[in-house]
């Protein structure tokens, strides 16, 4: 088990980079090279990521990076594996590192596909809930409720259960993952690197500009997301359901923090009425009762 | 060893792929293409051909996992038409824009709505303008002949763009003919290991195509073109090896057949070409003093060729297999286009046919040259665009 | 920008290839409206705010104490916000 401070001090993503301040995503690009190292090919499509680079001729990434057209991360990475297994080169690892609106909406075909054809890579949906690039704009994974540019009455749709679409693709490691719990995120990034086949981890990363929340609270929020239950650490491996800790001593309803806690800290929640929070909480649970269901099954969940 | 065989025009584009050794081809079906794909997938599951076969769930993938894939360091080929060209219109930019040495199969068919699987242009011409070389074929030897052209065009250092080989849907696509494969020792010497302009390298890393300010994007557009006006003098010489070495040429970037002396100069694209000499033939034998030029590159246009053509004729009759919709066919606009500035340019007349896979026969084209020769003799164009064998 | 200086088309490569570089958006501290500070004495060398930087501005000392490059610090916070001691504090920026 790995600690931080053993986590190495090589930085692969390069400070005065375009970034809000506070930025969750940020957070998360830097554990992910703590855990894989520069031996790595990205492939980033439309997303904050395009823009925390940077402006050419100069970018915050000191490993090769491939932006790419906004649905197709998951086909690029699909075309990358099939070029290096062809010139024999074994050691490098293919991450896929899209937003939510890139892997949900627009992306999911693309992801689908890679999957079916267990392309051997790392896709990594950072879910900052909307689509964040072009000024948080609602996505299939912004949650029920929230304010978005194109939401501001609220959401009235819930949010879509990716991971679990992705565990229906039988690929043999999918997992979730918050930047607030970095131990956990590297561990299953490690994992992940060593399990062959299409690999999906789905990252929750607090954004303060889109969720409306003060910079400094983003690894809080992160948090009270996983203490409230609203994010579940989980993984699927070989399509057995195990969920994580500190999530794995939440199944019981009184030892999860009310979501309300969650809700109330974020201005995008503000317009969220006593009944939206209180179907919140009815789902939260539910999906609770769903995780307990998933550890019992005694083989694959699919 | 060299052999001939007889078969479609898109299994030999399956043959060229392989005789080319694309290390990655991207796959999705699409009729009237997917018996390319279909011959390759023959030759890898059968071991004769190495290769990743990536059986994409779109053809926007499979541009974009050719993309990815060259730019990983291996030569790519896919193969589409029509609509899953028209998938592909953004990847078709951002190859060319990442300076991708990609070659593609398209085999022309119309677009919809209404649904056709008819050949016409109105695919590959509708990406005219993405920076991707065009060349159009006109007989099975020519699409294995060029594709093969098309790589060593395409990777060479002054170049470094995409290549798109368009062959008429069923006309040539489904239909039998003889061709000359030569061997593999003998391609392998023409065509040396893949090439590109940049790889993705851990040992020397960069982000490729982030944000460009407007103060370099004009730039990096206006070295694409530079890059088009370098393949326009190189097709050329290319071709002219291509048929020293293995008894195939093509005349460049137009073939031109009986137009030394002639008053009147059929112009088109593919197999129209192909069919015009028959016209031509037909014509000369009634003394009438007509040619043919088959513009066998439509990206980078043949602006020089055409001028020189201009300068020796009276008249130019364009057949497009195309229109569009609110102006002409493009091949009359280029062509006037580019004789505009010419002292005595000649007289040019437009001619849509063939939409939607209509015929355009011999006789159809005998028509149009005697409606063009009839205007040539009143000495102006009635009617700049007319659309042939159209019912009222 | 880091000194953006514009090339003649020539020296430019054939496509966009951006180098990794410090500051590519510049000197990002001037972003700043509050500036961390590390009460040394308090700090137990736990360099969770170390992790959680999210602009890699904190470098990890020999000793695991944070030195802060406040060339390129936005001020967000949360290494204040996370400090188990409370040893890093905001303070508004003078100017």
């Amino acid at each position: 088990m790995v600690t931080i401070k053993e986590l190495p001090k090589e930085e692969y993503l390069l400070k005065g980079h375009a970034a809000c301040a506070g930025c969750g995503p940020s957070i998360a690009i830097r554990l992910l090279f703590k855990a894989l190292g520069n031996q790595v090919i990205m492939v980033v499509p439309a997303c904050c990521t395009t823009v925390i680079q940077g402006p050419y001729p100069y970018t915050s990434f000191a490993v090769p990076l491939q932006n790419i057209l906004f649905e197709s991360t998951a086909a690029a990475a699909s075309g990358i594996v099939a070029a290096l297994h062809q010139r024999k080169i074994e050691d490098l690892t293919v991450v896929g590192w899209a937003g939510d609106g890139g892997t949900v909406d627009i992306g999911i075909q693309a992801l689908s596909g890679a999957a079916e054809r267990e392309t051997d890579f790392i896709y990594i949906c950072y879910d900052n809930e909307a689509y964040g690039n072009t000024g948080m704009q609602r996505s299939g994974a912004t949650p029920y409720g929230a304010w978005t540019t194109t939401t501001t009455a609220g959401k009235k749709e819930r949010k879509k259960d990716m991971p679990l679409i992705m565990a229906a693709h039988r690929i043999p490691y999918v997992a979730t993952a918050c930047p607030s719990y970095p131990i956990d995120f590297v561990n299953k990034l490690r994992k992940a690197k060593e399990t062959k086949g299409t690999k999906y981890i789905h990252i929750l990363a607090p954004c303060p500009t889109g969720w409306r929340y003060d910079t400094s609270k983003t690894v809080e929020m992160g948090r009270l997301a996983v203490q409230t239950g609203l994010w579940a650490l989980y993984e699927i491996e070989y399509g057995k359901f195990k969920l994580n800790p500190p999530s794995d001593r939440l199944t019981d309803k009184t030892k999860r923090k009310p979501v309300k806690d969650y809700l109330t800290l974020q201005g995008r929640f503000r317009q969220l009425s006593e009944e939206d929070i209180e179907k919140t909480q009815k789902w939260v649970d539910e999906d609770w009762i769903r995780y307990q269901k998933l550890a019992a099954i005694e083989g694959t969940i699919f | 060893m060299a052999q001939t065989i007889i078969d479609t025009a898109n299994h030999i584009a399956g043959y060229a792929a392989k005789a080319a050794r694309a290390k990655v081809v991207a796959v999705y079906p699409i009729t009237p293409q997917t018996t390319v794909v279909e011959k390759i997938a023959e030759f890898v599951d059968s071991g004769k051909m190495d290769a990743e076969y990536i059986c994409v769930e779109s053809e926007h993938s499979a541009m974009v996992a050719c993309i990815a894939a060259a730019s990983a360091g291996v030569r790519t080929f896919t193969a589409t038409s029509a609509h899953g060209l028209a998938l592909m219109h953004e990847a078709l930019h951002w190859a060319a824009g990442s300076r991708l040495p990609i070659v593609m199969v398209v085999v022309n068919r119309a677009m919809g709505a209404p649904w056709s699987i008819w050949p016409d242009f109105s695919d590959s011409l509708s990406q005219r303008d993405t920076g991707w070389i065009q060349f159009y074929c006109a007989d099975n030897q020519e699409v294995f002949d060029t594709v093969i052209q098309a790589y060593k065009l395409c990777e060479d250092e002054q170049v470094f763009l995409p290549a798109m080989i368009c062959l008429e849907g069923f006309i040539l696509s489904h239909t039998y003919m003889p061709v000359k494969l030569p061997n593999q020792e003998e391609i392998d010497a023409f065509l040396p290991p893949y090439k590109s302009g940049w790889i993705l390298d851990v040992n020397n890393p960069y982000s490729h195509s982030n944000l460009v300010s407007p103060e370099w994007y004009m730039e990096f557009r206006y070295m694409i073109h530079e890059a088009m006006e370098n393949a326009k003098k190189l097709i050329p010489q290319i071709d002219k090896a291509y048929g020293k070495h293995f008894g195939f040429e093509y005349g460049g970037l137009i073939e031109k057949y009986k137009c030394d002396d002639a008053d009147l100069v059929l112009l088109s694209m593919g197999t129209i070409g192909g069919e015009a000499k028959l016209t031509v033939e037909k014509l000369r034998k009634e003394g009438l003093k007509v040619g043919s030029a088959r513009v066998r590159v439509f990206r980078p246009f043949p602006v020089e060729e055409i001028r020189k053509l201009a300068a020796e004729t009276q008249m130019i009759a364009t057949i497009d297999r195309h229109v569009s919709f609110g102006m002409e066919g493009f091949l009359a606009t280029e062509v006037k286009a580019s004789v505009f500035h010419e002292k005595d340019s000649p007289l040019v007349a437009g001619f849509v046919a063939g939409l939607g896979g209509r015929d355009v026969t011999a006789q159809t084209i005998e028509k149009i040259a005697e409606k063009s020769l009839k205007w040539l003799r009143m000495g102006k164009v009635e009617k700049e665009t007319e659309w042939v064998d159209l019912r009222e | 920008m880091m000194g953006n200086t514009l090339k003649p088309r020539k020296e430019m490569p054939l496509t966009p290839l951006s180098a990794p570089t410090f500051g590519s958006m510049g000197k990002t501290g001037s972003w700043r409206t509050f500036r961390p500070q590390v009460d040394y004495s308090k700090c137990t060398r736990c360099t969770i705010c170390w992790i959680y930087c999210p602009d890699a501005a904190i470098k990890r000392r020999e000793d695991d104490s944070p030195e802060i490059d406040y060339d390129y610090c936005k001020g967000c916070g949360i290494c204040a916000n996370e400090c188990p001691v409370k040893a890093i504090t905001m303070h508004r920026e003078e100017q």
